[in-house]
């Protein structure tokens, strides 16, 4: 088999669906009918996971790294917010669609700024738009409401039927909908020529360049896109809980983001959302069994995580349902995460 | 290599469900629940300690059972963060039921809670945040720590009718920060004083030098300071080393700024500070040195307002509880809170039947050593001071 029909190959068998993927659909929508009264925290995670998956398309794929990434969450944030207290865009699809789109905008005026430097310059820079937005919206307190929020907005129904309600359920549906939809849409970037050419560009940009890959326009649109996605991530979180503050840029937010993918992984777009669910998860436990220093237990599980190796945990982890997998179909379906990815 | 992550979804996902399941709450007893929201991290977390302690304290004296049913405290970390208020508040009333929620560091935390209280028809007791339009946000609010107008009001005519001619003033830049500064602005100058600089300083990591060189520069007589409680050390420290105090002006404000929490470390700079304030730990009544010492032996620190407030709140609950017997309709509560009279450590206080907020003395106060301790000692008592932030409308 000559090298670029095998090249073909595997791409073509990547970008099928797995049963392990659907199931993985089936089980987030069965979440919501499973547990109705936690709405709230599963939407939460919901919002984290499309966050993490915008991260993870520049990361993981592009090779991006960035501590700002709260920037464009904050835009789309604030646009979603000031669009509906002002009565601009009342109707929530529409606004976060338009919220998406400014942080976009944002996106592509920044990534000329991004694309200029290797690694620790592009930390420095990322991370020093995510702080001159926060200041910004802290300066102009008229606009923002500052350190108060901004407080009294009201959502409309969505597409004029559906209302949000006080226990989160339309809010989860909504945004389990954006999710899968951005997921899909994600899906078939990275699976497509140009997701590819972004991995050749991660792995050797040099070479990537020498073999007639246009780097700078690639890494732009890459940036361009997952700004759209933190912004409706933005625009998402703002509409489910009715108010937006400060808080949307801080730079924990997008810390935490790199903590969700160091749990998740990168590179598999479902390192995001798994990584989403198993950080609230551990968030919300800590929380609730200590409020005061619930902090010190998250930080020693992320060392312990890092120090173990997520391949080994993912082992672990895998070991029983491969024992199962090993009766039921033979050695060679047991599945392992390969190290390169995870 | 080819069939990837099928199994790791799976897993995630399972293991994703079992948590969700073991994080659920377990059903609901004939218990009286009160889910206590507070800052217990991050810059504020003074604020929810001191809270959290004197539930503690008051719940170690006076029993953990009210009207024959079983008072449950439950905590949750809002870290000061409105939108985090929310999903706790919202996860309290859905999921763990709770026929209180309480607590508040902050103005914005207590307003993004606000809605939430209207719609599940429970009250909301603030135990800390000072904004006035926070009570008129909903009907279900009822506050037992203070508003920013009270003290503001009274500090403003108290330093127009001694001597202090001109004024730099220092806030921070939130709601309360905002009251703080315009309540004191009008009462001081229709009292004829002048505000010769005016600042406004960020709510986080606020660094004040750059500031407090800028309020020398404009010579006032004095430098009135609001930062929230747990801000003040930090200030007065920074107000000694840019040498204002040796400079001869002095600070008063509403007593957030000298919190009894930080007092005794703020150093001598300190002594002299004048703050119109609702509690002060050297309060001279009996019920004031027992719980000073009560809380003192519990937690080996010195009470600040914001520990009464809690003491208070808790106060509150129970009281309206036994006025109900044990009915936990929350309109009942909210009636049987309205107009209620007590005697608390920092003297007596009432619920406002009109505005469900809090009618108390405020005191005029001075740092001063008191056996080799820095504490506001009271001077001048203003009683039953009602928020004006509201009456005037």
């Amino acid at each position: 088999m000559s090298a670029a029909s095998d090249v073909g190959y595997h791409a073509q068998r990547h970008a099928r669906w797995h049963y392990g993927e659907i199931a993985f659909w089936v089980i987030v929508l069965a979440c919501g009918f499973l547990f109705p009264s936690r709405y709230l925290i599963m939407t939460d995670i919901v919002r984290l996971a499309l966050f993490a998956m915008s991260l993870d398309l520049i990361l993981g794929y592009a090779g991006i790294v960035s501590l700002g990434h709260a920037a464009f969450f904050g835009v789309g944030a604030y646009a979603a917010g000031l669009l509906s207290l002002h009565g601009i865009i009342t109707e929530p699809v529409l606004a976060l669609i338009a919220a998406g789109l400014a942080a976009m905008v944002l996106g592509f005026a920044t990534s000329f700024l991004v694309i200029r430097g290797v690694d620790l310059t592009r930390l420095m820079v990322t991370l020093g738009i995510a702080l001159l937005l926060e200041a910004l919206a802290e300066r102009f307190s008229n606009i923002t409401g500052g350190t108060d929020g901004l407080q009294g907005i009201e959502m409309q129904p969505i597409f004029g039927t559906l209302a949000f309600d006080m226990f989160g359920k339309t809010g989860f549906f909504y945004s389990v909908a954006v999710l899968f939809l951005l997921f899909l849409l994600a899906r078939r970037v990275v699976h497509s020529p140009f997701g590819l050419s972004l991995r050749a560009i991660k792995n050797n940009p040099l070479r990537a360049a020498a073999i007639g890959i246009p780097v700078n326009r690639r890494l732009i649109a890459i940036y361009t896109l997952a700004a759209f996605y933190a912004g409706i991530a933005g625009a998402l979180f703002t509409q489910t809980t009715a108010i937006a503050s400060l808080d949307v840029f801080s730079f924990e937010r997008s810390a935490d983001l790199m903590l969700v993918l160091v749990i998740g992984g990168t590179g598999y777009l479902y390192g995001g959302l798994i990584g989403a669910v198993v950080f609230r998860m551990l968030q919300e436990l800590f929380s609730t069994i200590t409020p005061q220093y619930w902090q010190f237990w998250i930080g020693l599980v992320l060392v312990v995580i890092v120090l173990l190796g997520r391949e080994r945990l993912h082992r672990w982890v895998l070991f029983v349902p491969n024992l199962i997998i090993k009766q039921v179909a033979g050695r060679k379906a047991v599945i392992a995460v390969p190290e390169s990815d995870a | 290599m080819s069939v990837r992550h099928k199994m790791l979804s799976w897993a995630a996902t399972a293991a994703a469900v079992a948590s969700l399941a073991a994080v659920a709450p377990a059903g609901a007893q004939d218990a009286v629940k009160i889910g206590l929201i507070l800052p217990m991290t991050g810059g504020q977390a003074s604020t929810g300690k001191q809270i959290e302690n004197a539930i503690k304290l008051y719940m170690q004296q006076k029993g953990d059972t009210v009207a024959g049913k079983k008072i449950e405290v439950i905590v949750k970390d809002d870290g000061a963060v409105p939108d985090k208020t929310k999903t706790a508040a919202q996860e309290l009333i859905v999921n763990d039921k709770v026929n209180f929620i309480a607590g508040f560091g902050v103005t914005p935390a207590a307003l993004a809670a606000a809605p939430l209280a209207t719609q599940a028809k429970i009250p909301e007791v603030v135990m800390a945040a000072g904004t006035s339009i926070i009570t008129e946000r909903s009907p279900y609010i009822v506050r037992t720590s203070f508003t920013l107008a009270q003290s503001a009001n009274i500090i403003g005519d108290w330093a127009a009718k001694n001597g202090i001619k001109k004024v730099a003033t220092l806030t921070s830049d939130y709601a309360p920060g905002n009251d703080a500064l315009n309540f004191f602005k009008e009462r001081f100058t229709a009292g004829g004083g002048e505000i010769v600089e005016e600042v406004k300083v960020p709510l986080q990591n606020p660094d004040f030098a750059p500031f407090l060189q800028r309020m020398k520069d404009a010579k006032p007589d004095a430098l009135y300071v609001f930062v929230p409680a747990g801000q003040g050390g930090n200030f007065m420290k920074q107000y000694a080393e840019r040498g204002l105090d040796k400079a001869g002006i002095k600070v008063i404000g509403p007593g957030d700024v000298t919190d009894d929490d930080l007092l005794n470390n703020m150093g001598d700079a300190v002594l002299g500070t004048v703050t119109a304030h609702l509690y002060s730990a050297a309060h001279p009544s009996a019920m004031n040195k027992d719980f000073v010492a009560a809380y003192k032996k519990a937690f080996g620190s010195r009470p600040g307002f914001m520990a009464v407030s809690g003491y208070d709140g808790i106060h509150l609950i129970y009281e309206a509880l036994k006025k109900t017997n044990g009915d936990t309709n929350g309109d009942k509560l909210i009636e049987a809170m309205k107009g209620m009279k007590w005697e608390s450590p920092r003297g007596p206080i009432s619920i406002d039947p009109e505005t469900r907020d809090i009618v108390q003395n405020i005191y005029i106060r001075k740092v001063e050593k008191v056996d080799g301790e820095l504490y506001n000692v009271e001077f001048a008592t203003f009683e039953a001071v009602k928020d004006s932030g509201k009456t005037k409308k």
